[in-house]
């Protein structure tokens, strides 16, 4: 009778020390996390002469909330948030669309090749993107689509691998009942797709969604070589002119304002989607 | 009688297979037009751009495997191959047993952990442009935050992206700061393996080292294998913060293999040139990874196996 209380005794108070130790080491480790956006954040709101200080103060005298205000109106950001919401937007719906819809036929339906091409398609996850680089260049060059954003949207309605994949692994998953009963109601394939297995996919859905916003918001290359118009280009873009040019010249804490701004986006739709979004990956991740 | 209602049977059969077989070519046609249209058909012209020589104000001139040769005895590409090499061989590493250690620690039942969860994999979701001009900030010589924390310990930092000995070293620091990521995906990992066992394992007397060594490593190590895989692919094709932070610079310490094939494709309109580097670079990661799925069988433990055995 005695043993196993004391056991159970050694046991949680021994857990309570790795907790102890776990939580102190990721206080650490997250304030090292955290000193760089607490540096942008300190530049951002000093005055011009107090960003060349030394030694350095990480709380500026006077909060210059007016550098926010100056880097917008001065490095004409409305202009590049409107284009890049504008991208991202239409890159998502390219992106929900392509990768739900074609992962229903490699979820459920049966055809000669089909797992032939779903291989193929999973293989391409290994192919550096430089080597369709300069022949998807050339392809768009000729049809006169280079600076415009075409190239940055079109490929987004061919389904994304990883996506077709991560949606596959979850139409799977759901119980065929659905489906059958629905199927003798008379509905077609399409409309089962539609109203049957696009609800009940929310959460995948959700996690492709914040994937796919992240990544073309942050996407630098793409623009990079597609749009060389002064007026067509992204947040991203812009932010490598701004740090260059005459229009800010090396004025750090504009540029940090700037930069602050450009993170707002993908930092606020991550502390909405958090929850949902960890918990998207850590379910549907890697199984299978 | 019976035989001919079996042949309508499968007729039948034959039928509503066939109608199956084309709605599932509907349903994967974005899929197929996608690999013909953006991967297999650039694939292939990209492997006949390797031997030619294009700049797009005349028409390619076949050299044959002129561009290779001409690589073979350029310094910048050995250079690049590298960097590039320096790069994954240390990151990747690193990366993975730093993943790892965090995702053990985020594991643990404390309240509140989604916090810290959230902020270990912000790095991830913020990179981009404007954080690579943030690190370039960090590492300035004379009043970025990092030698100014040196400095406050008495170690004079060193002019980090002027000094051709430490602006790679400011790469990495910068990718590992950018871990989150993989660590999810260890997360995820950690969270799929049975609490039994673990329980198990400390009623066998195991202790915290031999459980991580005989439960925890083998149990997770497809997610390892996926995440090496990953990072290596990652890794020799990282962009960005090689372009934005110190564009291949100071005197091509850090001119990684594609910020090289960008100069050659957009600069210099080589797109002959740039082809064939980019199918040296497939050819190595193709290499690396055939090799790393190779190897698995050696170190990746699968379910099914756990299966089979009990």
């Amino acid at each position: 009778m005695h043993t196993p209380i004391r056991w159970f005794r050694r046991r949680s108070s021994q857990q309570l020390l790795m907790a102890i130790g776990a939580a102190l080491l990721l206080l650490v480790g997250g304030a090292v996390i955290m000193v760089p956006f607490l540096w942008m954040i300190s530049t951002s709101l000093k005055q011009a002469g107090e960003v060349y200080l030394m030694p350095p103060i990480w709380v500026p005298s006077d909060l210059q909330w007016v550098n926010f205000v100056t880097a917008w109106t001065r490095l004409n950001f409305s202009l590049y948030a409107s284009n890049t919401f504008l991208i991202v937007s239409t890159v998502m719906i390219g992106t929900l669309f392509s990768a739900s819809f074609a992962a229903y036929g490699f979820a459920r339906l049966r055809a000669p090749g089909r797992d032939f091409i779903f291989m193929l398609l999973l293989a391409t996850l290994m192919l550096p993107g430089a080597v369709t680089l300069v022949p998807t260049y050339l392809m768009f060059n000729k049809i006169g689509w280079v600076n415009t954003f075409l190239p940055l949207i079109a490929p987004a309605f061919f389904g994304n691998a990883f996506f077709v994949f991560l949606m596959r692994q979850f139409y799977i998953t759901i119980p065929r009942e659905l489906e059958e009963s629905a199927m003798m109601d008379g509905a077609t394939i399409y409309q089962i797709w539609w109203h049957i297995m696009l609800p009940l996919s929310g959460p995948v859905l959700a996690t492709i969604a914040v994937f796919t916003f992240v990544g073309t918001y942050n996407d630098f290359f793409t623009p990079l070589i597609y749009l060389s118009d002064d007026t067509m280009h992204t947040i991203a873009v812009a932010l490598t002119y701004f740090q260059g040019s005459a229009k800010i010249g090396p004025k750090m804490h504009l540029l940090m304002a700037a930069v602050s701004i450009s993170v707002i986006p993908p930092l606020v739709l991550f502390l909405f989607a958090q929850r949902y979004f960890v918990r998207g990956i850590v379910t549907t991740g890697i199984k299978g | 009688m019976v035989q001919e209602s079996r042949t309508i049977e499968s007729r039948r059969l034959g039928k509503r297979e066939r109608r199956e077989a084309m709605h599932a070519y509907v349903f994967m046609s974005p899929v197929i037009i996608g690999l013909l249209l953006f991967t297999l058909g650039p694939v292939i012209v990209s492997l006949g751009l390797s031997f030619t020589e294009y700049n797009l104000l005349s028409d390619p001139k076949w050299i044959g495997v002129e561009n290779y040769i001409e690589m073979y005895g350029e310094d910048l590409f050995w250079q690049s191959l590298r960097v590039s090499a320096i790069y994954s061989v240390v990151s990747v590493p690193l990366g993975l047993v730093l993943a790892l250690f965090l995702a053990i620690l985020l594991n643990q039942k404390i309240r509140g952990m989604y916090v810290f969860r959230a902020i270990y994999y912000l790095p991830t979701v913020i990179s981009g442009v404007g954080v690579a001009m943030l690190w370039r900030w960090i590492f300035n010589g004379q009043y970025g935050v990092i030698n100014t924390l040196l400095h406050n310990i008495g170690v004079k930092g060193p002019n980090w992206l002027i000094d051709e000995n430490w602006a790679l070293t400011a790469l990495i620091i910068t990718s590992i700061w950018g871990v989150g990521g993989t660590m999810l995906i260890f997360l995820a990992g950690l969270q799929g393996i049975p609490q039994e066992l673990m329980e198990a394992a400390e009623i066998d007397g195991a202790g915290r080292w031999q459980q991580f060594r005989h439960v925890t490593l083998p149990l997770i190590s497809h997610v390892t294998f996926f995440n090496l895989v990953l990072g290596i692919i990652g890794a020799l094709q990282v962009f960005t913060d090689a372009y934005v932070i110190t564009n291949g610079g100071p005197n091509n310490a850090t001119m990684f293999i594609s910020v090289y094939l960008y100069r050659h494709a957009f600069i210099y309109l080589n797109f002959g040139y740039s082809a064939a580097l980019a199918w040296v670079l497939f050819m190595i990661v193709l290499t690396l990874t055939l090799l790393v799925f190779r190897s698995s069988p050696i170190w990746v433990f699968y379910e099914s196996e756990r299966q089979g055995k009990s």
